[in-house]
């Protein structure tokens, strides 16, 4: 309000004293605003809260309101493909976590040594995160083909007993995925960490240096608690990019071998759009919000609750 | 990414003012066992990095009998171009033997109104918190930054009965429009039957939708960064909301607007979920279409087609990307700010 009450207020008040009715005040920024708060109301309140209370009924081929109580959520956390698809996202989540961070961090310290080629380098790790999931999957689905990828290399290379095939084997799936899900996305984590470093000021280093503390003991013991605000974004970024993980499993190995790299939003796709069992596809995708709840709430509370700012 | 620049920049200044002398940087030695620490570490992860690019040139330009006979890592012995010219034009999907050029058109024709329509939506929202402010428009725009962490499976099935419930709008209007005609004997044309679910305005919706978040808080942060009195001068001077906007705003922040290019194309030119909901096969965009390529399960599979079709589909945002340099690591930053 600041900016139009010191704008407008003045010449209002030597002009006329009738002030028009507060609906209308300002009615042109309304109006370029109804697209702002139909997404805001009607998609992302609106279409969730239809979700969740679709996802009490037994709709099938359509939705209906016809009650079931918490019926979908029971048969869900029976069926053994949401339970495959929940292991396997705690399994790449957690991972692609903690190796995001790990390496996102390690080059975003290695670029800040004032090396010479910084850009050459960073437009390499960054490079990935332009191309979409469907294009990482296909190419690291061929690279991680037993026949002729890095399997065939070794074993070419004289080492004839050598096995590494993660997408064809139900146990390490996960990991073949992971390869290919650090490969696009560490770069930009890398990037959010050398913003962060860049942001640290000098003297600090200087101060470690007098006292002859080792570079890579000050990275841990000083630096990285100074980036504690870099680190939970990163994390939030992360976390609420895992738990749509969709297209990159689409791409290089359609959840299989079976059922064994299903994901929950492959559940919800296919129980949606293609089992037609709406009432468990909206139940399923109530599990992933309220998983997204869990993770945003005690940042949101720790980021902003103090501060009241958004 | 502004402010990065600047530090480094500054830091050999600093470190002269403040040591006095000696003077200039520390000579250094090149060849330390520090830089070969960090140069080889640098180097080998480069190649981690680098090797399912060079992976997919090398293998869309070998024949089949050298994919078979060799490894996918060696460079192409006999190369030819004939299978990026066989994944643009005669790759098959299904019963559809056009190649990957449909997808690439279904592609650009999605891409250039919602670019156009998701900036120019979220270009205005933004200025409308920045400079307009009404009562609850910041509550407004607090929900519109925690909807875009709600996951998209929960939106999507109510997006498409809306966008169903669009069309049948629509229709209905132009059925009374063709009633309005037929009765007063306009002569009109007779408007037909109008959907919106599944076709290329459905999806254009969906992207401006999904799109508006991140576009509107780096536009209202753009905004609110240019000095007020440029604002208040307008005003005092009589112009009024959309003067202000096309007048002064807009020629004023072209970066922002290009870094809002670089960001809407790369992303929606990646979709997939979104091309697979709520488009039909026929317009398809090109993710959408290069998956079905490679990952059909019937014919001989030939892999330098695939990867000069996965290539032909990364192409448009690698080339953004190289153009665009620190703009896109600009957009990126945004992204991240947002989650």
């Amino acid at each position: 309000m600041a900016v139009i009450d010191q704008g407008g207020v003045k010449p209002a008040s030597t002009r006329s004293t009738r002030r028009p009715s507060p609906l209308f005040r300002n009615l042109s920024s309304k109006i370029a605003s109804i697209p702002m708060v139909f997404v805001a109301l009607v998609i992302f309140v609106g279409c969730s809260i239809w979700t969740v209370t679709y996802s009490f009924t037994n709709s099938g081929l359509l939705p209906r309101l016809d009650w079931v109580g918490l019926d979908q959520y029971t048969r869900l956390w029976g069926e053994r493909r949401w339970l495959v698809s929940i292991k396997n996202l705690a399994m790449f989540g957690g991972l692609s976590l903690v190796l995001s961070l790990v390496i996102g961090f390690t080059l975003a310290a290695l670029l800040d040594q004032k090396i010479k080629f910084e850009n050459t380098f960073r437009s390499i790790f960054l490079y990935p995160f332009a191309l979409s999931f469907i294009v990482t999957g296909l190419a690291w689905q061929w690279i991680l083909n037993p026949e002729f990828g890095v399997q065939n290399l070794v074993r070419s290379l004289g080492w004839e007993g050598f096995v590494f095939d993660p997408l064809n084997n139900p146990d390490t799936v996960v990991f073949g995925i992971l390869i290919a899900g650090i490969w696009q996305g560490s770069g930009l984590i890398m990037c959010i960490m050398l913003a962060g470093l860049r942001g640290i000021d000098e003297d600090i280093w200087k101060a470690t240096r007098v006292d002859g503390i080792g570079t890579v003991k000050t990275y841990i013991v000083v630096i990285i608690p100074m980036m504690r605000p870099v680190f939970i974004t990163a994390l939030v970024l992360i976390a609420s990019g895992i738990v749509k993980v969709y297209d990159l499993v689409v791409a290089q190995t359609s959840g299989g071998p079976g059922i064994s790299s299903q994901m929950p939003a492959m559940f919800v796709m296919d129980k949606m759009f293609g089992a037609q069992n709406l009432g468990l596809g909206f139940a399923a995708s109530t599990m992933m919000l309220v998983s997204v709840a869990i993770i945003l709430i005690p940042w949101a509370y720790l980021e902003f609750g103090g501060k009241k700012r958004g | 990414m502004a402010d990065i620049t600047a530090t480094t920049a500054t830091k050999p200044e600093v470190w002269s003012t403040t040591t006095a002398n000696p003077r200039g940087p520390k000579p250094r030695q090149i060849f330390s066992g520090r830089n070969i620490a960090i140069y080889g570490t640098l180097m080998i992860v480069s190649i981690y990095y680098l090797l399912p690019l060079w992976v997919m040139v090398t293998t869309s330009l070998k024949h089949m009998d050298e994919i078979r006979q060799g490894n996918v890592f060696g460079p192409p012995l006999n190369m030819t171009f004939q299978y990026w010219v066989r994944a643009w034009s005669e790759a098959c999907t299904g019963i559809n033997c056009d190649g990957l050029s449909r997808g690439f058109w279904n592609s650009v024709r999605i891409l250039i109104p919602s670019v156009i329509v998701s900036i120019s939506v979220a270009s205005i929202s933004g200025y409308a918190i920045a400079n307009w402010r009404f009562k609850g428009s910041e509550t407004f725009f607090a929900i519109l930054l925690i909807g875009a962490f709600i996951p998209y499976q929960v939106m999507l099935y109510p997006i498409v009965l809306l966008l169903k419930a669009l069309g049948d709008g629509l229709t209905g209007v132009g059925n009374w429009i063709d009633w309005i005609n037929l009765s007063m004997g306009l002569g009109l044309p007779e408007i037909p039957k109008i959907q919106v679910y599944g076709t290329l305005w459905g999806l254009v919706i969906v992207h401006t939708i999904f799109g508006m978040p991140i576009l509107t808080l780096l536009f209202r942060n753009y905004f609110v960064s240019l000095p007020e009195e440029l604002f208040k001068a307008a005003r005092v001077d009589g112009a009024g909301f959309w003067r202000i906007f096309t007048r002064i705003m807009m020629p004023m922040s072209l970066p922002i607007f290009v870094v809002a290019i670089i960001l809407q194309v790369t992303g929606i030119w990646n979709d997939f979920l979104f091309g697979v909901i709520y488009t039909k096969p026929a317009i398809y965009p090109m993710t959408v279409q290069l998956n079905n390529i490679v990952n059909s399960v019937q014919g001989v599979k030939e892999y330098n087609v695939n990867m000069a079709a996965t290539l032909l589909t990364g192409l448009v945002p690698l080339i953004i990307y190289f153009i665009s340099g620190k703009l896109f690591v600009r957009g990126i930053a945004a992204g991240a700010v947002k989650g």
